[in-house]
């Protein structure tokens, strides 16, 4: 059986979670369907002709699927899964969004947030903010699956050359509108792919001396993220949040500053390739899990760290 | 209007949960125990509707062994009106949850039902999804800000490039995230009082729902620890590291 995976795009640009979500689904099988569904999309359909490994595209374009409503995109996924032993999203909040009405629409169990894929019906994943991890196997007929990105490295982006077929279906509720957007524009990488991210947590003091951040960031290429209590107090928006219930990254250096390390932030970073911590409290326990730590007031450290990166 | 509220028992969120030795499971015994924090985060936003005279009852419903009768009457103290528990002695999976949800949904015919986003033990993030979609009745998730105007609800959500509005025609679903509203405290009179709430018991049995899972765990493993690391003394030794030890610059 085939294997579909639904993209997550902005009708622009094809994200790259997508390209990761396709390397976990080539470890359940090998003959990978993708459907983009949007408005506009055509460009996001050619992108994923071009990955390697995808046998063929579906593109669904149609007002109707514009802003990824949930009652809309789930439709649309159910009235083509019965071909299909898996279906397959990544769990970014479009994901999170649909893919549950798709499981229970089909009467099936859905498998949330997986680190690796065991065979074609046993994966892995953290559960209790990353504190287990657990081994699941599903019976499912169709396994409904999202995918961790962070844990998957990508696909090749180019060499495919799969084949796009328009689907005219539409589904449409009534029931929900789209109303509007606040879309944080930032010239900054990507917080979930970033090489680099630097974090602030409660101990900015608030959002103007993010700037200190910034500067340091602007040095290293870096995103921005941000601990809940940040966020919270409203020293930066919430798509900063990183943690068990905000954004999950794995950048190969992770940059705590002023965040004192509780288990829902340790969650969303603990995976990054080198942790450096900068808190002047010690016994901060955010220094458990840093290869490198600084103890020091962070009015100091980050002048000074813009200074050397200079 | 009536507000539906369900509020899992879950794992209190301090603390750190370990793995058992024969790796079947996470080891919960005489582990403190708390309402799911998305959980009380609805509670409250129920409330506060009922406050607002928006709404007139607030129905809290929790699904699992007798012991969940215990968050129930904490949703009661922070100001729900009456419980039901569903009782069973397993937490069911999120499927078999929102199977038991839509059955309640038909008997109480609620406007809203509000649940939290998650669950901060299986980190699912299904039910709610789940349950708008088994009643049909539409879902604004990752709620941040929720507004009823006659019979609609605007719900801004909180998604991975910012933020999203959207429009749904009651009845509906809502799923809370962390900056819809701030719980408050429930006050020692308001925890008396709420030992003399109304709380029905039902079983799934009783309800029609079959539950079991096609979904097994085979093993619970700690996760991989990482070493800690080293302390430096200032900026330029950890630059130093960064570049020639660490290659990350
Ligand atoms: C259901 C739930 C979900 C959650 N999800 C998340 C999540 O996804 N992400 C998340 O991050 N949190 C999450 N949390 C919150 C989490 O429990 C912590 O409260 C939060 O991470 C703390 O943020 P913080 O480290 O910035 O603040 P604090 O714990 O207050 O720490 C501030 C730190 O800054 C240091 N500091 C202060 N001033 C300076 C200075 N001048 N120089 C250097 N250091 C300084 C202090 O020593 C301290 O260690 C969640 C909580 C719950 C209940
Ligand atoms: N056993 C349960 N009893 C009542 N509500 C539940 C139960 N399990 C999940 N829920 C609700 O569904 C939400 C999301 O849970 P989940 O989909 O399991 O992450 C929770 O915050 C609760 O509102």
């Amino acid at each position: 059986m085939s294997i579909l995976v639904i993209a997550e795009h902005d009708n622009k640009e094809l994200n790259p979670a997508t390209l990761k979500t396709l390397t976990a689904a080539q470890a359940m099988g090998d003959d990978i369907h993708v459907l983009v569904a949007g408005e506009g999309c055509a460009a996001v359909a050619d992108q994923v002709a071009k990955a390697a490994g995808v046998a063929k595209v579906l593109c669904a374009d149609h007002a109707a699927y514009g802003h990824q409503l949930a009652e809309n995109i789930s439709a649309l996924v159910v009235s083509l899964a019965k071909d299909y032993s898996h279906v397959v999203a990544p769990a970014t909040t479009t994901g999170k969004n649909f893919m549950p009405r798709v499981a229970v629409l089909l009467d099936v169990a859905q498998v949330s947030d997986i680190i690796s894929v065991e065979s074609a019906d046993t994966f892995r994943r953290p559960i209790y903010a990353g504190n287990a991890i657990a081994t699941v196997k599903s019976d499912e007929s169709i396994k409904v699956i999202t995918v961790r990105a962070t844990a998957f490295d990508a696909v090749a982006a180019e060499g495919g050359s799969a084949s796009v077929d328009a689907l005219d279906a539409v589904f449409e509720s009534d029931k929900v509108r789209y109303v509007a957007e606040q879309v944080a524009a930032s010239e900054r990488p990507d917080l979930s792919s970033a090489r680099v991210v630097i974090s602030g947590g409660r101990g900015m003091q608030n959002g103007e001396n993010f700037a200190l951040l910034e500067k340091v960031a602007d040095k290293l290429g870096a995103a921005i993220g941000a601990s809940r209590a940040a966020v919270d107090a409203g020293f930066v928006p919430n798509d900063m949040q990183v943690g068990q219930t905000g954004k999950i990254v794995a950048p190969e250096l992770y940059i705590a500053v002023g965040i004192s390390g509780a288990i829902q932030h340790l969650a969303g970073m603990k995976d990054s390739k080198v942790i450096v911590a900068i808190n002047k409290d010690e016994e901060a326990p955010i220094f458990q899990v840093a290869d490198y730590g600084l103890v020091a007031d962070l009015f100091d450290a980050l002048p000074e760290l813009e200074n050397a990166l200079s | 209007m009536k507000i539906l509220v369900a509020v899992k028992r879950v794992i209190d969120y301090n603390v750190k949960v370990r793995v058992k030795a024969d790796q079947s499971d996470v080891d919960l015994s005489n582990v403190k125990m708390a309402l799911n924090p998305f959980c009380e985060i609805a509670v409250e936003e129920a409330v506060r509707l009922k406050e607002k005279g928006t709404a007139e009852e607030v129905v809290v419903v929790s699904i699992g062994p007798k012991a969940c009768q215990e968050q129930i009457r904490t949703a009661l103290a922070l100001g729900a009106d009456r419980g039901i528990h569903i009782e069973t002695d397993t937490m069911p999976d999120s499927l078999a949850v929102a199977k038991l949800l839509h059955k309640v949904v038909d008997e109480e015919q609620p406007q809203l039902v509000i649940l939290g986003k998650q669950a901060i033990d299986s980190d699912n993030n299904q039910t709610g999804q789940m349950l708008s979609a088994l009643t049909d009745m539409p879902q604004g998730t990752f709620a941040s800000e929720v507004q009823v105007d006659g019979d609609k609800v605007n719900v801004t959500r909180e998604v991975d490039g910012g933020l999203q509005t959207i429009e749904l025609t009651l009845p509906a679903i809502v799923t809370t995230d962390l900056r819809l509203n701030e719980p408050r405290y429930a006050s020692l009179p308001n925890i008396m009082k709420a030992k003399r709430k109304p709380l029905d018991v039902k079983t799934p049995e009783s309800l029609g729902v079959e539950l079991g899972s096609k979904v097994s765990v085979l093993k619970v493993e700690a996760p991989a620890e990482r070493s800690a690391g080293v302390k430096v003394a200032d900026i330029a030794e950890l630059v130093d590291k960064l570049k020639n030890e660490a290659k990350v610059l």
